[in-house]
């Protein structure tokens, strides 16, 4: 009998354990590991570094408040990093999930970026990112499932006075 | 103790990847692995009782109350959003996995057509450029490779035209700006979509300034002949010529602006005075007033 029920707790134990680590998959309060393609040629317009590391530092956070925005349905969260169609889709999503009751959680692990067109009047930008992210689906904050994508997202950004902003966000398949 | 607790840890391993196994696989939920965008489609699920379906992804979410067993139709229209697709079967007993994609109609809608610029000077290389992004009717991005002609037509000589092939969803080309002045259309298009912009062709800088001289009274008066680009464009009215006097070491200085074509002016009529214009990086005739031209 006190086997069996030190059996029991390791059991627990070990089932605690494989909890915690898909909690912390979910959770992935780690930066994601970001690689970028060389990029040679972007078309008819030289991509200066600057100009690079500003469409990837704003592409990615506009990655960090879609996982917010998703979370929560607060269309608020999209506007310092969407725009056109992109931010009105997005939003029509979390309008939708709200009326669901639904909510999801997506915690992208790494991206693997290349851009491919930089406009010759230099006012859009276009990259391909291999995203590897998690998503997990709440039903009335009930856990439906958690599942992991691997997928090939296209992107178009655009300047603003500030920063650039995504326009399209659209997922394809490889 | 140790060996029942390895033996234990190794169960409750197989035990998560089996039911890990379970889950994941598609068993009897059956999906295209592609929807184009606004297309019918319908997912068959296996067993029997209630389910619940849900279809999630950053473009749209839905939710459907199933029968298991039964076949899920989705009417022409209702997943419209083109990207990666959750699908989740929850019923009492099982949670089913799987995922699909949406990809944009073949068909393009609508264009975003970027023009620049609007204002360019004639006769320049590659001066105007076109970009055109190619949406479906559901404003996907139609990533399909298709061609996309761009026609620039103004008020004289032929109509430019280029065609290229779109790559993930964008096109773009560079054109000449044409050797007469006016307004041009700029016309995009791919498939039965089009957009059209106007761009205005602008007289270039001046390409020759010449001016002649009279006495008027006690001044001279200065006048050039018409400021033309080197296409025979008039240069637009307010371009400022400026005319230079130097006379016994000084130098006077008049900024006139262009009108109808012509700069005029009046300075002091000294003897032996030299009279210059200049108009931009372009220099004009001399005049030595007295001595002769």
């Amino acid at each position: 009998m006190k086997g069996a029920s030190r059996g029991m707790s390791a059991l627990r134990l070990v089932l605690m354990m494989c909890s915690l680590s898909v909690a912390l998959s979910v959770s992935g309060s780690d930066q994601p590991v970001v690689h970028v393609e060389p990029t040679d040629s972007v078309g008819p317009r030289v991509l200066e570094k600057q100009t690079e590391e500003a469409v990837i530092r704003d592409y990615l956070q506009a990655w960090r408040n879609l996982s917010g925005a998703f979370e929560d349905n607060q269309v608020a969260l999209l506007d310092a990093d969407f725009v056109g169609t992109a931010k009105e889709k997005l939003a029509d999503t979390l309008r939708e999930q709200t009326k669901l009751g639904l909510r999801t959680r997506y915690r992208d692990s790494a991206h693997d970026l290349q851009l491919i067109f930089y406009s010759p009047e230099g006012l859009s930008v276009q990259l391909i990112d291999t995203v590897t992210y998690d998503v997990q689906i709440l039903d009335h904050d009930k856990v439906q499932t958690t599942q992991h994508v691997r997928a090939r997202y296209v992107a178009v950004l655009t300047p603003t006075e500030v920063r650039w902003k995504v326009r399209v966000l659209q997922a394809e398949p490889e | 103790m140790k060996s029942r607790l390895t033996s234990l840890f190794l169960g409750a391993l197989i035990l998560v990847a089996s039911s890990q196994l379970s889950v994941a696989q598609t068993g009897g939920l059956h999906m295209p692995k592609t929807v184009e965008a606004g297309a019918a489609f319908s997912i068959q699920s296996a067993g029997s009782g209630h389910a619940t379906l849900y279809i999630v992804g950053l473009g749209q979410v839905l939710r459907r109350e199933v029968q298991l067993g039964e076949t899920t139709s989705f009417a022409p229209g209702e997943l419209h959003s083109a990207g990666h697709y959750a699908v989740l079967l929850v019923s009492d007993s099982s949670t089913e996995n799987g995922t699909f994609d949406v990809t944009a109609a073949r068909q393009p809608s609508s264009l975003s057509f970027l023009a620049r610029p609007s204002r360019v000077p004639v006769d320049l290389h590659d001066g105007i450029s076109g970009v055109v992004y190619v949406f479906d009717t559901f404003q996907n991005l139609v990533l399909e490779p298709a061609q996309a002609s761009f026609q620039l037509s103004g008020v004289a000589g032929a109509p430019q035209a280029r065609t290229v092939l779109t790559r993930n969803g964008v096109a773009w080309m560079k054109m000449d700006s044409a050797v007469k002045e006016g307004a041009a259309q700029f016309v995009a298009r791919v498939g039965n979509a089009s957009d059209a912009r106007v761009i205005t062709q602008v007289p270039g800088d001046p390409c020759s300034l010449r001016m002649n001289a009279r006495p008027s009274g006690q001044a001279l008066a200065l006048e050039t002949d018409p400021v033309r680009d080197c296409r025979g464009n008039a240069v637009p009215d307010g371009t400022i010529v400026t005319f230079t006097e130097t006379y016994d070491g000084d130098e006077a200085t008049v900024d006139v602006p262009i009108k109808r074509g012509i700069a005029r002016t009046e300075m002091p009529a000294h003897k032996g005075a030299t009279i210059s214009v200049a108009t931009g990086v372009v220099m004009g005739n001399e005049i030595h007033w007295g001595g002769g031209q």
